[in-house]
């Protein structure tokens, strides 16, 4: 969970209405039950409140809007219609938030921008044996397999995955640099190449940037198949498709994820066709988990200190990780800029 | 007691009836004469009592490839509770 959003408050409220009028359109009446209208998140890096069968979603208030412009065109464009789920149109005229833009997809409330998207179920957390992590795995490997689109109304960025793991390790910095485990997190982080960090020529791949189970809904709009799709277009974009795998990877080394489950993820990406990795996954998967360990490790040092809690037992876990990464270099390569 | 490495506090453990001292600070881990012997042992008794493995639905799969830094991997020992509280995390974005 990211920090709240304290100074919004009403941002909430101002999504509900926006939702009410994207399911209705502004005036109608409206007979969906009460358990279906809530707030399913409400974070400084993304709000979203559900209305029946779509939700709302408030982006993060420092959202770059051209990014975000190629990025939800690329979650509509027809290459990625059996992998993305898609946006839907905004309501003409969102009540409590800037109207609808030229291309019919600016609207923005509290200074966040705002998209709609059709709800989903989510991965049910109690029951890890059903969930789908072979789907997961096809569905990124067709992400990776699909030539980035040419004809969209921004460039699109690169995929953000990199960044997010420099921004931990900013955040614990900033928040928790006393914290006793601290130090190991940036020893961990000192074994990262600088230069994985950055976007190679070669990595010009479709990619998620931001994938984990929580990323993974049902699209009810198919309602006899109901197939899996993947959602949150915020950190997707070009490069190295061995960071979308770097969390489970990350999971597994740290003794988290079964190695027969991680076995089955991998398996399924491979048999799809996935380019992410060759023979040997860690000679492409050892930095990318790497950088997810330290992000995971470096965040929970961050928010425990800001909860003012001991680690957990899990995130225990990672720090041990980060101390077996630290007493273990990748070959000789420029460390880590930060 | 001081660790060798990091000069951080020792603490000691009991494992099985071994005493260890880890280190606060590196988590490095110091062994008296003897005793990584004993807990070869104890390791060699406990795989001895562990029921036998239910039959497979498919011809057992080699441990996957993992890296160096990766944990030791114990078939079974992270049971139930710690699978279950990691998989509610990978849920969410970290």
């Amino acid at each position: 969970m990211e920090t709240a959003a304290p100074n919004q408050p009403d941002v909430p409220a101002r999504l509900a209405v926006l939702a009410r009028a994207a399911a209705h359109g502004t005036g109608r009446p409206c007979d969906c039950a009460g358990g279906l209208l809530r707030v399913l998140a409400d974070r400084a890096d993304g709000t979203v409140v559900r209305h029946g069968a779509l939700v709302a979603k408030a982006h993060a208030p420092d959202t770059d809007p051209e990014g975000h412009r190629a990025r939800l065109a690329l979650a509509a464009h027809p290459s990625v219609a059996g992998i993305f789920l898609p946006p839907l149109p905004l309501p003409l005229r969102p009540a409590g938030g800037r109207g609808t833009g030229d291309d019919g997809t600016a609207a923005e409330v509290a200074g966040r921008p705002v998209t709609v998207w059709p709800y989903g179920p989510p991965v049910d957390p109690e029951n890890p044996e059903a969930a789908p992590w072979e789907e997961a795995a096809r569905l990124l490997a067709l992400l990776h397999r699909t030539p980035p689109p040419r004809a969209l109304p921004a460039p699109l960025p690169a995929m953000r995955a990199p960044v997010k793991a420099a921004l931990a390790v900013d955040r614990m910095r900033g928040t928790a640099p006393d914290h006793p485990a601290a130090a190991t997190v940036l020893r961990a982080w000192r074994t990262v190449p600088g230069a994985r960090l950055v976007p190679a020529p070669r990595d010009r791949f479709l990619c998620h940037g931001d994938f984990h189970l929580g990323q993974l809904v049902r699209d009810a709009r198919d309602p006899v198949h109901r197939p899996w799709r993947l959602i949150d277009v915020d950190d997707a974009g070009l490069g190295d498709p061995a960071w979308d795998l770097a969390r489970p990877a990350a999971w597994f080394a740290a003794g988290l994820l079964p190695a027969d489950v991680w076995s089955r993820f991998l398996g399924a990406y491979r048999a799809a066709g996935g380019p992410a990795v060759g023979a040997d996954p860690w000679d492409r998967l050892d930095v990318p988990a790497r950088a997810l360990t330290v992000q995971t490790a470096a965040l929970a040092l961050a928010k425990s200190t800001a909860e003012g809690r001991p680690l957990d037992e899990v995130e225990e876990v990672m720090i041990d990780t980060c101390v077996r990464i630290a007493g273990n270099r990748t070959d000789p390569a420029p460390p880590a800029s930060t | 007691m001081q660790c060798p490495k990091c000069h951080a506090a020792m603490h000691t453990y009991n494992r099985n009836g071994v005493q260890i001292e880890q280190c606060s600070g590196c988590r490095g881990i110091f062994l008296d004469y003897g005793e990584l012997e004993a807990l070869t042992r104890l390791e060699s008794q406990w795989v001895q009592q562990a029921p036998p493995a239910p039959p497979a639905a498919y011809p057992a799969q080699p441990a996957p490839a993992a890296p160096a830094w990766g944990a030791p991997q114990h078939g079974g020992h992270h049971g139930g509770h710690h699978r279950q509280r990691g998989f509610g995390r990978m849920l969410f974005s970290s």
